[in-house]
């Protein structure tokens, strides 16, 4: 007892400064490598967030880098909370992002307010089906989520850059691309504020919403953290671990989907890479709580928008950014995972890999 | 003495017949798939023998990727920037090694959840790899392929096992030498006993955490071979997201062949031969399959063998679960 | 003769409960000294720590008058000590000469000399007369097999002083036999003998000494010559917790639960529950006394869903429950308060108030549709928290941020505020201060006097013995009696609980 009452106080204490030590930290180290690289952190730093927060032209990039970032944190989230590991949210993306670039240039006469979420929801489909089947196959035959997530990541990108350039590229072109979505389809961008962002942002309240308020939402909480406790309470451990992985994969499928519809226009292979990975990082980094989510991403988002303003002025390598979420989550996760995945009667994720 | 007749030697002779029939067909290309697939298979089994190590004392490594990315990148930068590749491959067995202690760190000494310990360590390995890479970097020449004297001359074996490069045959080495520690010597019992039943090892004066320390930490130098393997003898280059998921491949064959170095190595194998076997075809142009689809047959194949062997196999009973003294 | 064994002033303390209280004692070359204890009467803390697995908070633990040294098992196996564990310590998938050899293997150069292993195996099997076959693997092997293998590990050092924990639970009434022979003889040769136990026809037969355990202090010593077996019952079972429940004649109603021919395995497989048959009437409280280990917590789980029934049947109302499905048993009217109340009943991380409507969490009032009604649940919080004395703050606080007694209340609290036909409290008192007690034993009577028909599984005689219209004696998987409470005989009842003949 006396032991769980500390951790908990721990937990509270920490929930905030845990990640903004682990921010920081990270940063020092970063500047410690940009150091011995001959680069000047101070002006590597000034040039990254000014450009990245510093404008209003600046801002609006950070948000729309920020949108995908939001909802694969939020499909990383929503699969810990069900006790699933969901590293598969890049694949779900890219699903989601080939599948609504498709449905942007294919379906012909549609009006925006009509072909927009239309375009928006196949994406959330395709990816739903992605994550379906690494639920389905945790649920029904104990096999771990992530490998097959992580397989699939491999499997959708293989398949997706076959489509792009057989059955849905773009004729009479060298590149290897899908055609332009149609106007029609385009997120429309308020005063440089990406309409994508505000999307995310109320999916994000929308699931805290779900898990803090109603019976499904309580049912995936219960099944996360015990599943014993789950069955005796007489809910579907099975159906629930599918649906969230399936939930999961739409929520990530969207962020691919705005993102071509908002700023791409077009499925391109090389469609950025490592977005879904940044989930799982912003994902810890907002303590597995749907809102805290966002601001992690609006930073890694601006970090991302602001690399190459980085590069230009300190001459420091944009793959930096790659090194800062690492050593973030690395330092975010060391005490709080431990405090947060042992306290109370919340057993280890991970018991092999048979385990059903 | 135990009968002949089994179904294990029954596969093998099954095997045989089959590939006795293609090379009565063919016999050059025959070889050649097979002698491909040896280099495919070997990091493959390489990495398997990572994850063993590491689930037979109780430690899941899901890190395997990102230990071979790091060593991968040592191996080629130091020797691109020493001139030297032995120097390289050395240091990359070392970076294996650390990675391997910074998860037993992880995972041993601070309890955490295995499966986020091996995220951040191939999130880390990611994020180092993109960062110090430089590009049009080369290395004095790759490890050479080394024909073993009178065996090389075998028919189809000479080529199959006989005609590789140095690490190739180190690594055939890690790989029979670790079946035989495993079952054979103190260590190995010890080890399997701390992955099955820690409290059973503690209480017969084993150090259950001393013993994960160093397997970890070897293992994460043997995946440090695998990492330089690909780096250093069969691409010659390295590039960014270089290991492409073999790392969690790895994992799967681990688990069919049911955490014996050898049954892994047999499946890595079969892996193996799968990949040379489309890249033949695709190559002569017998059937018309797109890349793609050959590319992503090794995670397709992974997918669908976890699914057959998951609950029908049995992982190391201790296998992810931290151990504390004192308590069942 | 100076002590092999000299334990003075242990204690030590988990969190929520005190498992060793300034415990002392001696054990002497060639002396079998029996602990005797109900569980959790701290006897297996005692044993971890003398082999260094934890680390006491105070006192101090001499080997042959050397103080040993936390963590160093390896050092104390040195000095022979050896451990027969209630827990076989053994690797299943492993062989039983892998398993004898493991942590002192002997060696060909790098390898195991697996011939040498063999042979020594054979050799000490013969020695001790302890028939086992070295190739086989463990897991295929009987659990009396299996327990030979672990005495076998034992003995296979030069072994001063043998510690068996609970040996005979496990065994036939032949095999105990064989073992104690064994034990006899291993004392003659000079080894010191502690044997963990509560059956006292063995402590009876073999101890030279008896220390007797009750949570956690030594509550007597005595020699078999100075005793018996009734009187040995009594001081395990206690009778220091001072019971105050003001209980009226039961108004005893029509049968509710009734159970039939009811076998149940435990997790090894083996048969615990050996064919049950009784009924609770509406508005009576069963008792089920006995000795811990003897199949009541197979029993329980079986009845409430939780564990697979492997004949019988569970009929409420004179409808069968289904098996292993709990929540559909819940639904047909069995309330439960688990014996493990961390791992069934509760979630840590979860607010009081959720745990107290875990299993009605999508029921009205705290649900509409779709929709959770946080403030009925939190409402419904308050008022159970009021209502049971749940110590805390809010209802919204963290079930972990309770004491164990008061994490017991939210699970009675859940129970019993739901309407009930049946409820099946399994140690309903377990590690709960004592005011708590009082209170939960009020509201089981409270409960009853509403009609519901309840059963209590205790491994405190003198609960059963308060709370209880009827008392069912069980021993070995079987119920052995039922006897009217009023006017029940403890000392006879302390005796059928000892499995001996009425």
């Amino acid at each position: 007892m006396n032991k769980s009452e500390k951790s908990t106080k721990h937990f509270d204490v920490g929930t905030w400064l845990i990640p903004i030590i682990a921010v920081l930290v990270a940063g020092l180290i970063a500047a410690v490598l940009m150091h011995l690289q001959g680069a000047n952190p101070l002006i590597a730093y000034s040039s990254l967030f000014g450009k990245a927060f510093g404008s209003f032209s600046g801002f609006g990039e950070t948000l729309g880098k920020s949108t995908p970032l939001v909802l694969s944190g939020l499909a990383v989230t929503i699969g810990l909370r069900a006790g699933l590991f969901n590293i598969g949210a890049q694949g779900q993306l890219l699903s989601g992002a080939l599948a609504a670039a498709w449905a942007g240039y294919a379906l012909e006469g549609l009006p925006g307010y009509i072909h927009v979420p239309i375009a928006l929801l196949i994406g959330a489909l395709f990816g739903s089906l992605i994550g379906a089947i690494a639920g389905a196959l945790k649920a029904y035959r104990g096999v771990h989520e992530v490998i097959t997530t992580i397989m699939l990541n491999s499997i959708v990108m293989g398949v997706a850059d076959y489509l792009a350039s057989h059955q849905l590229r773009e004729q009479s072109q060298i590149l290897t691309r899908t055609p332009e979505i149609l106007p029609s389809a385009k997120l429309p961008i308020f005063f440089n504020l990406p309409f994508g962002f505000a999307i995310a942002v109320a999916l994000a309240l929308f699931s805290w919403w779900v898990l803090a308020r109603t019976t499904s939402g309580f049912r995936l909480e219960t099944v996360g953290r015990s599943r014993f406790a789950a069955w005796y309470a007489g809910i579907s451990v099975k159906g629930t671990i599918l649906s969230a992985m399936a939930i999961s994969g739409a929520i990530a499928g969207l962020g691919g989907a705005i993102e071509t519809l908002g700023i791409t226009h077009r499925y391109a292979p090389a469609f950025n890479l490592g977005l879904g990975f940044d989930g799982i990082t912003i994902a810890l980094l907002g303590r597995v709580h749907p809102l805290g989510i966002i601001p992690g991403a609006i930073l890694i988002g601006g970090m991302r928008a602001g690399a190459a303003n980085m590069q230009f002025d300190a001459g420091v390598a944009p793959e930096l950014v790659d090194v800062l979420v690492a050593l973030i989550l690395f330092f975010v996760t060391a005490p709080l995972v431990t405090r947060f995945f042992k306290s109370g009667s919340h057993k280890q994720l991970t018991g092999g890999w048979g385990a059903k | 003495m135990k009968s002949l007749i089994n179904r294990r030697n029954m596969y093998l002779l099954f095997g045989a017949a089959v590939v006795a029939f293609f090379y009565s067909r063919d016999g050059l290309v025959t070889t050649s798939i097979f002698s491909t697939a040896t280099s495919f298979a070997l990091p493959l089994a390489l990495a398997a023998m990572v994850g063993i190590m590491c689930e037979r004392t109780g430690i899941v490594n899901i890190g395997i990727e990102g230990t071979m990315l790091l060593s991968a990148f040592v191996a080629f930068f130091v020797s691109s920037l020493t001139n030297n590749i032995l120097f390289g491959f050395a240091c990359a067995i070392l970076t294996g090694a650390w990675i391997g202690l910074l998860l037993a760190v992880m995972s041993v000494s601070w309890s955490m959840d295995q499966i986020i310990a091996g995220i951040i360590i191939n999130i880390l390995a990611t994020g180092l790899t993109s960062f110090f890479y430089v590009q049009g970097r080369t290395i004095p020449g790759a490890f050479p392929e080394i024909a073993i004297p009178l065996l090389s001359r075998l028919p189809f074996f000479g080529q199959f096992l006989f005609t590789h490069g140095a690490i190739t045959y180190f690594g055939i080495l890690i790989i029979i030498t670790l079946y035989f520690a495993l079952y054979h010597t103190p260590w190995g019992l010890r080890s399997r006993a701390v992955g099955e039943h820690p409290s059973a090892a503690d209480t017969a004066g084993v150090s259950v955490k001393r013993l994960r320390y160093l397997n970890v930490a070897i293992a994460g130098a043997i995946g440090g071979v695998a990492g330089s393997f690909l780096s250093l003898e069969l691409v010659g280059s390295f590039e960014r997201g270089f290991i492409a998921g073999k790392g969690f491949t790895a994992l799967a064959l681990m688990i069919f062949g049911r955490w014996n170095p050898l049954g892994a190595m047999a499946a890595a194998m079969f892996f193996g031969l799968a990949q040379a076997g489309a890249n033949q075809l695709m190559i002569a142009q017998t059937m018309d399959i797109p890349s793609q689809f050959v590319g992503i047959l090794p995670y397709v194949m992974t997918i669908v063998i976890l699914t057959i062997s998951a609950g029908k196999v049995r992982p190391p009973a201790a296998s992810g679960q931290p151990y504390e003294k004192g308590k069942e | 003769m100076s002590a092999l064994l000299e334990v003075t002033g242990l204690t030590k303390t988990f969190p929520g409960v005190i498992a060793c209280d300034d415990i002392s004692m001696k054990v002497a070359a060639g002396e079998i000294v029996a602990l005797l204890g109900e569980n959790g009467a701290g006897k297996s803390t005692l044993l971890k720590a003398v082999f260094g697995l934890i680390k006491p908070d105070k006192g101090e633990i001499k080997i042959n008058g050397i103080p040993i040294t936390f963590g160093d098992t390896a050092g104390i196996i040195a000095q022979g000590v050896g451990m027969v564990h209630q827990h076989f310590q053994l690797v299943e998938v492993m062989s039983v000469t892998e398993n004898i050899i493991l942590g002192d293997e002997p060696k060909r150069g790098v390898f195991i000399n697996k011939k040498r292993a063999r042979d020594e195996v054979l050799a000490l099997s013969q020695r001790y007369g302890l028939a086992v076959d070295p190739d086989a693997i463990v897991e295929d092997l009987s659990i009396g097999v299996q327990q030979r293998v672990e005495i076998l590990k034992a003995l296979r050092k030069e072994v001063k002083l043998l510690i068996l924990d609970e040996p005979t639970a496990v065994l036939t009434p032949m095999e105990i036999d064989e073992l104690l022979e064994v034990i006899r003889a291993l004392a003659k040769s000079g080894v010191g003998v502690v044997l963990i136990t509560h059956k006292l026809r063995e402590v009876m037969a073999i101890a030279d000494r008896v220390v007797v355990l009750r949570a956690g202090k030594v509550v007597g010593t005595t020699s078999p010559k100075e005793t018996d077996e009734g009187q040995l019952a009594q001081m395990m079972v206690g009778r220091e917790v001072v019971l105050r429940v003001n209980r009226t004649e039961a108004s005893k109603g029509a049968a509710v639960l009734t159970v039939k021919g009811l076998q149940v395995r435990d997790d090894r497989k083996t048969l615990t529950v050996k064919g049950i048959d009784f009924e609770v009437h509406a508005g009576e409280i069963l008792g089920i006394a006995g000795v811990e280990g003897n199949g009541q917590r197979e029993l329980v789980e079986a009845i409430c869903g939780m564990r697979h029934r492997e004949s019988g049947e569970v009929i409420v109302n004179g409808v069968p429950t289904p098996d292993l499905r709990p929540y559909a048993v819940h639904m047909a009217g069995i309330s439960h308060i688990p014996e493990d109340r961390e791992k069934h009943g509760l979630i840590g991380s979860y607010s009081i108030a959720d745990n107290l409507i875990l299993n009605q969490f999508d029921q009205s009032p705290f649900a509409k549709g779709w929709i959770r009604n946080l403030s009925q649940v939190l409402k419904n919080g308050v008022n159970l928290v009021e209502k049971f004395d749940i110590r805390t703050p809010s209802p919204s606080n963290l079930a972990n941020s309770l004491s164990g007694g008061n994490k017991q209340k939210v699970v009675v609290a859940r129970e019993l505020s739901q309407s009930l036909e049946v409820l099946i409290a399994a140690q309903p008192t377990r590690g709960v201060d004592v005011g708590s007690i009082e209170f939960i034993h009020n509201q089981l009577i409270a409960a009853r006097d509403r009609g519901s028909a309840i059963l209590l599984v205790s491994a405190e005689l003198d609960e059963i013995l308060s709370l209880s219209d009827r008392i069912a004696v069980m021993s070995n998987g079987k119920i052995v009696a039922i006897v009217d409470s009023n006017g029940a005989d403890r000392e006879y009842i302390g005796r059928l609980m000892a499995g001996l003949d009425k």
